[in-house]
């Protein structure tokens, strides 16, 4: 036992159109510190849920199973308060937050976190030039900190943007959600060297993903398979490559 | 800042109190039967020590209002008024107010800490009282302070030549200039709340700026010597004339409490040749419980004439709090090149009801009216918009922008656009934008993972959504309207 991320048999569904559906169905997963894991899986087979309720978003309601971060319960835990124990998730689609300007919300962000965390708040100017540091580390335009946060972004820019969060609130554990979907090889790198610049001994990271590609960057410690709400197959990096070459029919039909 | 500011306020109004109380020897007449006629009239004019003219313009207003009803094409309701269980008049008295902090609604308290009110203030501010040669300890050099500072202020403005005072004083002091203008923006006939008022009115602020002064500081009305809690019927008239400006600041972001149930006051600004008007609202009345219970019925009528070429009227206000709300600050754009605004945040939550927007009246050629109105509804409320742009055959490259945004919290609470377009000009210009949006889970979603809790993320989101307006307040106020905006929609999510 790692102590770091622990997911056993973990359940959840979700009311769609007045019906329960099931969507995770007994997930085990064991993160150590320090690695970096990736889940592959075909469409619809539960990789966004799961980060959804590891993340703690409502509208999933966990039925059995548990989660433990930093032997926590996880699933105990407001959203909030899990970000402030410091898991980050990178949302496959970042929300648009119109009027509210991306400097003014990260530095309310990461005082939120720091205050939850009993460091000291930073002032304006410390944490404008962080914010710039950071977010010239990620190629992205200076003005990028002055628009509303998502507004009229392009998709690159909002992943960026997702990657200068997840630099500023130096989380634990990070979720990438399809972080790599949509970006051209250039922004892929940049992205990717981003997730790098955090990893340590302390930093761990579940990389949800359809392409070798980001992995070439990553390089990764674990692959695991998500087929129908469960991890149905974990291997080396040497798995993934499998997969991009051969697809998910073989692995699935072996476990069918 | 702001917090030295309400000390002032406070503290000020403890010393008027005082103050009047010295004067009104006469306990048994303080207040007037409950009712409203000639005589209770009469009472107020005589009480107030005012000119003939003055009663014989109330007891006019009287008539007309008599043979009124009132309005009802307003989304708002509310039981039927009844005008005469009212007090019509009441001299400052002191009323016997809470010992101490431990007998303060502690909800009020818990508003006040967070709008970081600091503890001794919030004493102040709850009207906690002070025995009998007893001085509140923090507060002595407030008060020599605030006495300085009040009298600074009034120095500077006389030496600028700019009049401020009650309207009660102005009527005494400069009758022919409230002589020259009362009534012509907004007459008493023009509706039902606007006769009331004009019969009734006990208080208010008269602004005189004198030809080519910019009037050297914000006016508000903890500023004016002789200041007291809002009225019942609040009259106010602000005359800028030729090539001078004002800024003027009417509320406050603390909870007012008070124990009128109806409010009906009356703005009026003349704008003439090249002056401005930038008048600045926040109002955070007595909302009425969770449950609809109690709360302001606050019907204003505030309306304001550019007379004069290129001047420029501008209407901002944050409206949270009241049961009702009937509003419609308006513009009538007389001059040529004139410019009326209004920026409006209006939140209801609960069962808050609001009905308000404005008025553009563009009489002259090249007018141009700007109105961005933001409503947010959370709980029960219902919230509507009711705008007149209104364009006049003389009116010829007249121009009109209107934005009109709503934000649902909830699946409770209604919000309405209500917007009438009149143009009878070939040549006018008028844009109507609006949109409806609500707070998604999404978003909220979002905010608390990156460590927002839900009232932040709430507040932010808010925030954002007004933001077009916020930024025409002035810097304080807007940093306190934030804040105000968070805890009025407190408790609206989750």
């Amino acid at each position: 036992m790692s102590q770091f991320l622990e997911i056993s048999g973990l359940c959840a569904q979700i009311d769609a159109d007045g019906q329960k559906k099931q969507i995770l169905q007994g997930v085990d997963l064991s993160i150590p510190p320090g690695e970096v894991h990736v889940i592959m899986g075909p469409n619809g087979s539960g990789k966004s849920t799961l980060s959804y309720v590891l993340a703690g978003r409502e509208e999933y309601e966990v039925t059995a199973g548990t989660a433990t971060f930093h032997g926590q319960d996880l699933l105990a835990m407001e959203p909030e308060e899990r970000a402030a124990a410091g898991l980050f998730l990178a949302f496959q689609s970042p929300i648009e937050l119109p009027g509210v300007n991306n400097a003014n919300f990260l530095r309310t962000a990461v005082n939120a976190v720091r205050r939850a965390r009993g460091l000291d708040e930073l002032d304006a100017v410390a944490f404008l030039k962080m914010a710039r540091e950071a977010a010239k580390a990620l190629s992205m335009a200076p003005d990028m900190l002055k628009r509303n946060v998502n507004v009229g972004f392009s998709g690159g820019e909002k992943k960026r943007n997702e990657v200068l969060q997840m630099t500023l609130l130096q989380p634990t554990f990070a979720i990438l959600d399809e972080t790599d979907s949509g970006l051209d090889v250039d922004a892929l790198r940049i992205v990717a060297e981003g997730v790098n610049r955090l990893r340590a001994p302390t930093f761990s990271a579940l990389v949800i993903t359809h392409h070798q590609k980001l992995l070439d960057y990553l390089v990764p410690d674990r692959i695991h398979v998500m087929a129908r709400g469960r991890i149905i197959l974990s291997g080396g990096p040497e798995l993934a490559r499998q997969i991009d070459q051969e697809g998910y029919t073989k692995f699935l039909a072996e476990v069918a | 800042m702001p917090a030295v500011t309400q000390t002032r306020e406070a503290v000020e109004k403890l010393g008027q109190s005082t103050y009047k109380w010295g004067f009104e020897t006469d306990i048994e007449m303080d207040m007037a039967p409950k009712g409203l006629n000639e005589d209770i009239i009469r009472l107020i004019s005589s009480r107030k020590g005012e000119p003939e003219w003055m009663l014989e313009w109330r007891l006019a207003a009287y008539k007309t209002w008599q043979a009124m009803k009132e309005p009802k094409w307003a989304k708002v309701a509310y039981p039927p008024i009844d005008y005469q269980d009212a007090h019509y008049y009441a001299a400052p008295r002191k009323k016997p107010g809470p010992k101490s902090l431990d007998e303060v609604d502690p909800e009020l308290l818990r508003t006040y800490e967070k709008l970081g009110i600091p503890l001794h203030e919030q004493a102040l501010l709850a009207g906690v009282e002070v025995p009998e040669g007893e001085r509140m300890p923090v507060a002595v050099d407030a008060v020599f302070d605030s006495v300085s500072v009040a009298t600074t202020f009034r120095k500077t403005l006389e030496e600028a030549g700019v009049i401020f005072c009650p309207i009660s004083e102005a009527v005494k002091e400069h009758p022919d200039l409230v002589r020259r203008y009362l009534g012509t923006v907004v007459p008493a006939g023009d509706n039902f709340f606007s006769a009331l008022n004009s019969a009734v009115f006990t208080d208010g602020s008269f602004v005189y700026v004198p030809k080519g002064v910019r009037c050297p500081m914000e006016l508000s009305t903890y500023f004016r010597i002789n200041a007291k809690n809002t009225g019942q019927f609040e009259r106010t008239l602000i005359v800028v004339e030729e090539g001078a400006s004002v800024s003027y600041l009417e509320g406050c972001t603390a909870p007012m409490r008070d124990e009128n149930q109806l409010h009906a006051a009356v703005v009026e600004l003349v704008a003439m040749d090249d002056a401005s008007i930038k008048y600045s609202t926040v109002q955070n009345w007595y909302p009425g419980d969770e449950n609809g219970r109690g709360g302001i019925y606050n019907f204003v009528t505030k309306r304001g004439i550019c007379r004069g070429a290129r001047s420029k009227i501008s209407w901002t206000q944050v409206e949270t709090g009241s049961a009702i709300t009937w509003k419609y600050p308006s513009c009538i754009l007389q001059g040529e090149g004139s410019v009326g605004e209004f920026y409006s945040v209006a939140v209801t939550n609960n069962h808050q009801q609001a009905d308000t927007g404005t008025k553009m009246i563009h009489l002259g050629r090249n007018t141009r009216s700007t109105i961005i109105a933001k409503t947010i509804s959370a709980g029960q409320s219902d919230s509507t918009y009711r705008g007149l742009v209104r364009v006049q055959p003389k009116a010829s490259g007249a121009r009109n922008f209107t934005q009109c945004d709503s934000l649902l919290i909830g699946d409770q609470c209604g919000a309405h656009t209500v917007p009438y377009i009149e143009s009878r000009n070939m040549n006018a210009r008028i844009e109507h934008e609006a949109t409806t949006s609500k707070i998604s889970e999404d978003q909220l979603f979002y905010c608390r993972q990156r460590g927002l809790s839900e009232e932040d993320a709430v507040g932010l989101i808010v925030n954002g959504f007004c933001r077009d307006v916020l930024k025409e307040l002035p810097m304080e106020f807007a940093v306190e309207a934030q804040k105000l905006l968070q805890i009025s929609l407190e408790g609206s999510v989750g």
